[in-house]
């Protein structure tokens, strides 16, 4: 098959790849074997050395008391902190009254005539049944009162967002001090800094916002300054040759043209907003996250679903609507959509009299339908007869013993039995060969800066058991989404499944997790590939569908087979999406190791939660920290450097 | 620059005219969700084990059936709770199991908390077997025998030392300073949250298998999977002073209730209740068993309870 030759100046590459392989390498190899020996010959220790490490829990602790002893007087806190969280209570408090005010049929009609302005009759219909459903599983007053969350905590990180990428759109020096505070941002674990939130701001609402915008802020600054660069160089000169000055340039050109992308940035922000709303329950936001949160207290999995299912159902809603909304912003606007929405106003207006007058503003409890004891049967026949016993193949508890001591225990051991200075060799090797001497040292930088916070040996722990949770997740995700690429009846099957895993409350399925797999690792890995799967699925899919048919057409008319298209062809055309893949997978299991240390996965994400827990601000961050700077290697390591802007996004 | 300072500015001072100017108190900040459609709340902090929801499930039917309040409940550790309480998040606190540190802290130096008594259960930690491995192996009681053993309590999380399974990083423990001192031949293995320990526990109980766990009194897992305790060196006060060099048992501890010092000040009918609420561990047990393992929410156990108990709570209530 060597005569596809679908993209001709890859032929060449390879060879002038290998050569400058080689020669980083060589290089590499040299810098390697001046440095070592110095090294060795000063610290010589297999671990890293403790010479090299610093030791931050006493400022950390002093800070954290220090806030304590100040909150309440000091003017820092009094005029301005103090301030902040007031006005997040007041204003969740407005929309939470509010939608009780208008009551459970008016927020009904709301949501669907909006759904039907925006998004067409078909989601309209289907935000309706969402919202009923949420009402059905006697979950209304926490869905209102995450609404309420939601609302503000979406608002204020798209105030946040479009702030930063304003700045970062306009200059060059803001885009290159925003692009690793952004970086940051994202891959901090939420658990990380939920404790200083917790502190300045104290339990409750107010945290949860802040620790909300922290997360969900960046997409949209990202899209945002996206925007703002990609805007059409013509159109600008026109503006500009119109004597325009450039406020009136960024208003009435730019940001109008980087509409799409805005969009597309709030889409994102609305997300990841309600990705945080079980983990801001840890620090007391209430509403449905902290219904599926006690849930997980009692060991109930029926009510963690009930509570979860409509986190998942306004998840897919809003993400349907405003990329539906997207759509048709590129398109001709509707005649009369003026009297379109003044139908649908009308309309809520009506429906909510009603229901006050009706006195039906509260669910009506008559109207639950209990899930949890039929869900709670069926989990409990499952673990019972997967667990251990079952013939030929062995029980759950059997693989996931077999996983730890064949995989987990010698990968963990391996990296901790590394000399320092050869991970970090590894590291520099992977990253320079894949990138610049630039990125190369960045993640040489993260690795040896978990060294210096004294956590080596843990973080180790924890980025064995990142791999094993990616490497299983990448033989599932491409399979699958090289199935899905061939056949649009699976595309089409999958897609709710994906939605329902990638938006689903990992809490929910800590139980069944543990019941299947036992405590340890094995359950924490498990965990991360339920939920890092459906973005690497849904990625390879996209990559391999968007290679050129016509690539596919001709060698086919060459005679080639399936398989040997799909290798052969596809495959390599879509190399950038498979790499954007591994990365993104690499990502979300990291993401989720804080919630594998719920489970017995130990390491640093139970650090993080000790933190939390136990009040322990230089336990917690350190480690959160730590979990930063192996992201930050990590994506470095797997990032080809040209791409690197299309991360988050 | 003029346009940042501007926008500096506005955003300083409209937030001021949004709260009122002047200064903030960091110590009134109820939630938003309270005191919605004009009714009286009261907010109650709820702990991850289920002893700690069977108080509050209590305390919240009885409030709102008997003295007409709302009750809103939120769910936080231990350590942010005391935090929670001095800023007035929450009203109470309704079982600690000792944390001199925040006592002194808040209770004494701040007084923005204050003590509500005794709850009326008394609290213990231990180190648990199942009673089905204690019946074959009476020894096994005794932690001087348990090394004997260590090969039948070994998982493939513990390697080739034998698991000792510790739970929810929230809970007080020495145990990793335990077996380091005690010399046994045990890999503490932590389960990260209650929930996970609980289903591990009746998973192995289900296969009758050994197991040694850190465990706590008054617990309704009890009735499902019983349990015996090891005995490991007598208590002494004080002989868990230094964390590093734990080698005695842990105490027992009467567990206490606190509330928000201005709570228990002018908390009127509900600050007077909680203070009184007062039951035993068996009360705590029949109410934990239905939530946790019946299934049922915290109200109807709550229901059940208090219908058949009118002698017992009339008392909270003079």
């Amino acid at each position: 098959m060597a005569s596809i030759t679908a993209n001709p100046p890859r032929v060449g590459l390879p060879g002038l790849l290998r050569h400058r392989v080689v020669h980083k390498l060589l290089l590499l190899a040299l810098a390697a074997a001046i440095l070592v020996p110095l090294a060795n010959a000063r610290w010589a220790s297999g671990t890293w050395p403790s010479a090299l490490t610093l030791d931050f829990s006493e400022p950390l602790a002093k800070a954290s008391d220090w806030i304590i002893d100040n909150r309440d007087s000091h003017p820092l806190f009094l005029y301005f902190f103090g301030h902040v969280s007031n006005v997040v209570v007041i204003a969740v408090r407005a929309v939470y009254l509010g939608l009780l005010a208008v009551g459970w049929a008016g927020v009904t009609a709301l949501g669907t005539l909006v759904a039907w302005r925006v998004a067409g009759i078909r989601l309209a219909l289907g935000t309706g049944v969402a919202f009923l459903a949420c009402g059905l599983l006697g979950m209304w007053v926490p869905t209102m009162q995450t609404l309420a969350l939601m609302v503000v905590a979406v608002l204020a990180s798209a105030v946040v967002g479009v702030l930063l990428g304003l700045a970062a759109g306009l200059s060059d020096r803001m885009d290159r001090v925003l692009r690793p505070v952004l970086d940051t941002m994202q891959v901090l674990p939420a658990f990380a800094y939920l404790l200083p939130v917790v502190l300045v701001f104290g339990i409750g609402v107010p945290a949860a916002v802040l620790a909300t915008v922290v997360y969900a802020a960046p997409p949209m600054a990202r899209l945002t300054s996206l925007g703002l660069r990609g805007a059409d160089k013509e159109v600008l000169e026109a503006v500009e040759s119109l004597g325009s000055t450039a406020r009136q340039r960024l208003l009435t050109a730019r940001i109008p043209l980087a509409r799409k992308e805005l969009l597309l940035g709030l889409n994102q922000t609305i997300m990841m907003a309600l990705s945080m709303a079980v983990i801001a329950a840890v620090i007391g936001a209430g509403g449905l996250g902290d219904r599926v949160y006690q849930a997980l207290a009692s060991v109930d999995v029926g009510a963690a679903l009930a509570a979860g299912i409509p986190i998942v159902l306004l998840a897919v809603v809003l993400d349907r609507v405003t990329g539906a909304a997207g759509e048709k912003l590129g398109a001709e606007p509707e005649p009369h959509s003026g009297r379109g929405w003044l139908f649908a106003l009308a309309g809520v207006v009506a429906v909510a009299v009603a229901g006050r007058l009706a006195g039906r503003l509260d669910w009506p409890d008559a109207w639950v339908v209990g899930i949890a004891e039929p869900v709670n049967r069926a989990v409990d026949w499952m673990t019972a007869h997967l667990y251990s016993g079952v013939p030929v193949v062995g029980g759950t508890a059997d693989w996931a013993g077999h996983f730890t001591t064949w995989v987990l225990d010698p990968m963990r051991d391996g990296l901790q039995a590394l000399p320092w200075w050869a991970v970090l060799l590894i590291v520099a090797a992977l990253a320079w060969v894949i990138g610049t001497w630039r990125t190369a040292l960045t993640a040489v930088l993260a690795m040896a800066a978990i060294g210096v916070l004294g956590v080596w040996k843990p973080s180790l722990d924890t980025l064995s058991q990142v791999l094993a949770a990616v490497a299983v997740t990448l033989v599932v995700g491409f399979a699958v989404g090289i199935a899905a690429a061939r056949s649009d009846r699976l595309e089409r099957a999958l897609r709710p499944v994906l939605d329902v895993f990638q938006t689903m409350p990992q809490f929910v399925y800590l139980i069944p997790v543990v019941a299947l797999f036992g405590v340890g690792r094995a359950p924490a890995v498990a965990a991360a590939i339920v939920y890092a799967l459906p973005a690497v699925v849904r990625i390879t899919t996209q990559g391999l569908r968007q290679v050129d048919p016509a690539a596919l057409e001709a060698s086919g008319s060459l005679g080639a087979t399936s398989w040997q298209q799909l290798k052969q062809v596809q495959l390599p055309l879509a190399r950038p999406a498979l790499l954007l893949a591994v990365n993104q997978g690499l990502v979300l299991v990291l993401a989720v190791v804080v919630i594998g240390g719920l489970v017995g996965g130990g390491a640093l994400g139970y650090d993080v939660v000790f933190g939390l827990a136990q009040g322990d601000l230089a336990t917690g961050l350190v480690a959160g920290g730590a979990i930063v700077c192996l992201g930050l290697m990590l994506d470095r390591v797997t990032q080809p450097t040209e791409r690197r802007a299309k991360k988050g996004a | 620059m003029r346009v940042r300072t501007t926008a500096a500015v506005a955003a300083v001072s409209s937030l001021a005219l949004l709260t009122g100017c002047g200064a903030a108190d960091m110590t009134k900040q109820a939630s938003p969700f309270a005191n919605a459609q004009g009714a009286k709340t009261v907010t109650l902090s709820v702990q991850s084990w289920v002893g700690a929801q069977s108080n509050v499930a209590v305390a919240q039917y009885l409030l709102e059936h008997e003295l007409g309040y709302r009750v809103d409940t939120v769910q936080v550790d231990e350590v942010p709770a005391w935090d929670a309480l001095s800023q007035g998040r929450v009203d109470a606190l309704l079982e600690d199991w000792g944390h001199p540190e925040q006592e002194q802290r808040y209770v004494k130096d701040k007084k923005t908390i204050a003590p509500g008594g005794e709850l009326g259960v008394t609290g213990h930690i231990g180190w648990f077997v199942p009673t089905y491995f204690a019946k074959k192996h009476p020894d096994i009681t005794n932690w001087k025998n348990l090394d004997k053993y260590a090969d039948r309590f070994r998982t493939p999380e513990s390697g080739s030392k034998g698991q000792l399974m510790d739970g929810s990083p929230s809970y007080v423990t020495n145990d990793k300073a335990l077996v380091k001192n005690l010399k046994l031949d045990y890999q503490v293995v932590f389960a990260g949250s209650e929930a996970a320990q609980i289903t591990q526990m009746r998973q192995f109980a289900k296969e009758k298998k050994p197991f040694l766990t850190y465990w706590y009194s008054p617990q309704w897992l009890f009735k499902k999977v019983p349990m015996t305790e090891v005995k490991l060196p007598p208590y002494k006060e004080g002989c868990d002073a230094d964390p590093e060099k734990v080698a005695c048992a842990y105490p027992h501890t009467p567990l206490q209730k606190y509330l928000n010092a201005d709570f228990a000040k002018k908390g009127g009918k509900a600050a007077a209740f909680l203070k009184k609420f007062k039951w035993t561990t068996e009360d705590q047990n029949e109410v934990s068993l239905m939530i946790a393992d019946k299934k049922m929410t915290p109200e109807d156990a709550a229901k059940k309870w208090v219908d058949s108990h009118e002698s017992t709570w009339k008392k909270w209530l003079s």
